[in-house]
């Protein structure tokens, strides 16, 4: 562009000549220039702002119109994202400590009808009747033909039946897919599983919830998806309870036993390794709860842990322990147990009418004298045995994780009078389950820390509060080694494995009420091992048991429950990797084994 | 000179097409084999339940002491003992190796004989 000059002088001097101002021409010249320079800055300014309100109104328009797809349109998951991490809709499995299958799912089917659809009626009531024993023919054809349009036949059906209803050929006949709660492994461990059940269900699918146990307890753990069906480890081991089960199975037998119960547990983890309760049921096909008479004769009732009975002299260690603690005697004491002793009218005897005279307390426990713990009771006093037995979780339901635990409430005098502080020190007149004595004896023997039974694995040693004082732990230690190694015990003997414990014969009081029956005990058995350095506690309970090799059948604890609950330390033991302190029996040589690399 | 801008840019406008529209299906070809491949991973899922079903049916301690009561008088296996512990010194030590290793020539004789098929046998 060529650029105007402001003075031109050319009209300058047409100006001059003229007598006009040539300053007008220039400041003339100066507006139209500036006035150009004006319209060209507008014009580029107006060019930027326009980009902008573009990029605004680009910015402004994505964000608004994301929004408006993502209000307007269906919610979709990523295709890809579901592969990596599958949503699993099923029931999680139930697995022992060591990752074996106690509960698992299996699909099968369920078998349907639609009598509308059907060709022949009375024909498919026939062969479904061949097909599956418990239908009759008869009734199921009434049901056929009574103008319903859909009827259950069957919620579970195997491969092999589904395939004998194929060949029916009757097209009313109709299968949909479900998923069945399996334990393959039976009647083992059956209580502490409970079972399961269908809830609400239709054609295609239904509900598996848990009925009982800890399939109950756990019931929306198991059915978490978000847990991936991460299975559930429970505490409980396999090989162990199996062989619990064996034994005392036999022994129950063996002795005419009416029932038998079995707790075995870890005195550091409070982990029950082993819980059986006999007679028990398949959970696969779990048995309908008694309609009548006593609900703890039905196999479903747990004895070990809802079935809370007066256990016996079991309980005198913990009134020596107390009065050990308390520093009212120690073990050496001697104490006076020589009759005739009454409390509030009653007579405190011994068994068979005993008399032991002067004893120290370490030998209460070995003989267990029923007078000798009735004065250490009496030295502690009500208030204190209370509190005591309380800490010790004897007053309360225990904490298992399984439905039926609340249930298992003990029972224990309102007023707890002189008496009852007497009777409860030799263990009548309190009523426990098997898991709270337990769970009693793990807390008393480990050192005196609190443990919680649990049927869950545990990562590590339970920190309970203390409870006694680590010599008083000690202290009970040792008299319970001495009620085997000289006491009542004596059965319990298990060569390498020192073996503590504590018998109790417990006559059963009548279920119509007033006194006790002559003829029925509850014999129990609670132990420890390996004594000097307790892992485990196991406390065996026989209902109504009755050894009759002798001349009078005997019912004491010493001749049934504690022979038991010998022969499963001997067979658990060696199980939970416990070596025999003394070589039981030398052997020759070992037989070596090629070992080779690369195997 | 506008052409030597133009037709170059065109070319790689085409080309970019292209790859773009092949990269867009080899991305549906891999969603849809990865698709049947989770499809397969849950069908296998639900196989690997069964046969662990199975194999913990099959394995339940009481059907396995039936076998070895059953197999007793072949294989004689009993309850783990506490006696079955054995200490680190009542195991042998291996035989010297040096004392297996032949030196010096060995004779030894036999016969080849022709089997069915007509080729040598080493008995």
């Amino acid at each position: 562009m060529i650029r105007t000059p402001l003075r031109p002088l050319a009209r300058i001097l047409a100006a001059r000549a003229s007598g006009a101002d040539p300053d007008a021409i220039e400041a003339e010249n100066l507006r139209q220039r500036n006035d150009a320079r004006r319209d060209d800055l507008r014009v580029r300014a107006e060019g930027r702002l326009f980009v902008l309100v573009l990029c605004f109104l680009g910015a402004f328009l994505t964000v608004g119109v994301r929004m408006g797809t993502l209000a307007a349109s269906e919610a979709e998951e990523p295709r890809l994202a579901a592969a990596g991490e599958a949503i699993v809709a099923t029931r999680a499995d139930i697995t022992d400590r060591n990752g074996r299958l106690l509960a698992t799912n299996l699909d099968t089917h369920s078998l349907y009808a639609q009598p509308e659809l059907m060709v022949d009626p009375a024909r498919a009531a026939q062969d479904l009747a061949r097909v599956f024993p418990d239908i009759e023919a008869d009734a199921l054809h009434r049901r056929f033909t009574d103008g319903r349009k859909f009827l259950w036949i069957k919620k579970k059906i195997s491969p092999e039946q589904m395939q004998a209803v194929h060949d029916i050929g009757e097209p009313g006949l109709l299968f949909g897919p479900r998923e069945m709660r399996l334990y393959p492994n039976g009647r083992l461990a059956s209580h502490v599983l409970g079972g399961a059940s269908f809830g609400r269900e239709d054609v295609h699918s239904a509900e598996v919830i848990g009925t009982a146990g800890i399939e109950k307890a756990f019931d929306s753990y198991l059915r978490d998806p978000g847990l991936a069906g991460a299975p559930l480890a429970t505490s409980l081991d396999l090989r162990v309870q199996a062989a619990t089960r064996t034994v005392l199975d036999g022994g129950m037998k063996l002795l005419n036993a009416k029932g038998a119960s079995a707790v075995l547990m870890d005195v550091r983890t409070g982990e029950i390794l082993s819980l059986v309760s006999l007679p028990d049921f398949d959970p696969n096909d779990r048995p309908q709860p008694l309609g009548t008479g006593d609900q703890s004769d039905s196999p479903l009732f747990n004895r070990a842990v809802q079935g809370v009975y007066e256990l016996g002299s079991v309980l005198k260690i913990f009134a020596a322990a107390q009065a050990i603690e308390l520093g009212l005697v120690n073990q050496n004491t001697v104490i006076d147990t020589s009759g005739p002793m009454r409390i509030a009218g009653f007579p405190i005897r011994e068994f068979r009418n005993k008399n032991y005279g002067k004893i120290p307390v370490s030998e209460i426990i070995v003989v267990s004298s029923n007078r000798g713990t009735a004065r250490l009771a009496l030295q502690i006093g009500a208030e204190r045995q209370r509190e005591f037995l309380r800490r010790f979780g004897f007053l309360a339901p225990t904490e298992l994780e399984m439905v039926e635990a609340p249930t298992g409430r003990p029972l224990y005098p309102a007023r707890w009078q002189e008496l009852s502080t007497v009777t409860i020190s030799y263990g009548h007149g309190i009523s426990t389950s098997p898991v709270h004595l337990a769970a009693g004896y793990a807390s008393l023997v480990n050192g005196g820390t609190r443990v919680r039974p649990t049927l869950l694995r545990q990562p590590g040693p339970q920190q309970g509060e203390r409870l006694v004082s680590e010599s008083t732990s000690r202290a009970a230690r040792d008299m319970l080694r001495a009620v085997v190694t000289e006491g009542t015990a004596s059965f319990a003997e298990v060569p390498g494995y020192k073996i503590g414990g504590k018998t109790g014969t417990a006559d059963k009081p009548r279920a119509a009420g007033g006194g006790y029956y002559e003829d029925k005990v509850i014999a129990t058995f609670a132990s420890i091992f390996p004594a000097d350095d307790p892992k485990y506690v196991l406390v065996v309970t026989l209902d109504e048991p009755q050894e009759t090799t002798g001349e009078k059948p005997r019912r004491t604890a010493g001749w049934t429950a504690v022979p038991v609950a010998s022969e499963i330390t001997r067979r658990v033991a060696p199980l939970l990797g416990l070596r025999p302190t003394v070589e039981a029996t030398p052997l020759a040589g070992l037989t070596p084994i090629a070992s080779r690399s690369g195997d | 000179m506008r052409g030597f801008v133009l037709v170059p840019a065109i070319g790689a406008v085409m080309g970019l097409a292209f790859w773009a529209y092949q990269e867009n299906y080899t991305t549906q070809a891999a969603q849809s084999d990865a698709e049947a491949l989770s499809r397969e991973i849950g069908a296998l899922r639900e196989r690997l339940a069964l046969l662990d079903a199975e194999w913990a049916y099959l394995n339940r301690p009481s059907r396995l002491a039936e076998l070895t009561e059953l197999n007793f008088d072949r294989i004689g296996l009993q309850p783990f003992a506490p006696s079955q512990f054995g200490s680190v010194d009542q195991v042998a030590f291996p035989p010297d190796p040096t004392e297996l290793i032949v030196d010096g020539i060995i004779e030894a004789r036999g016969e080849l004989r022709p089997d069915q098929e007509g080729e040598a046998q080493y008995p």
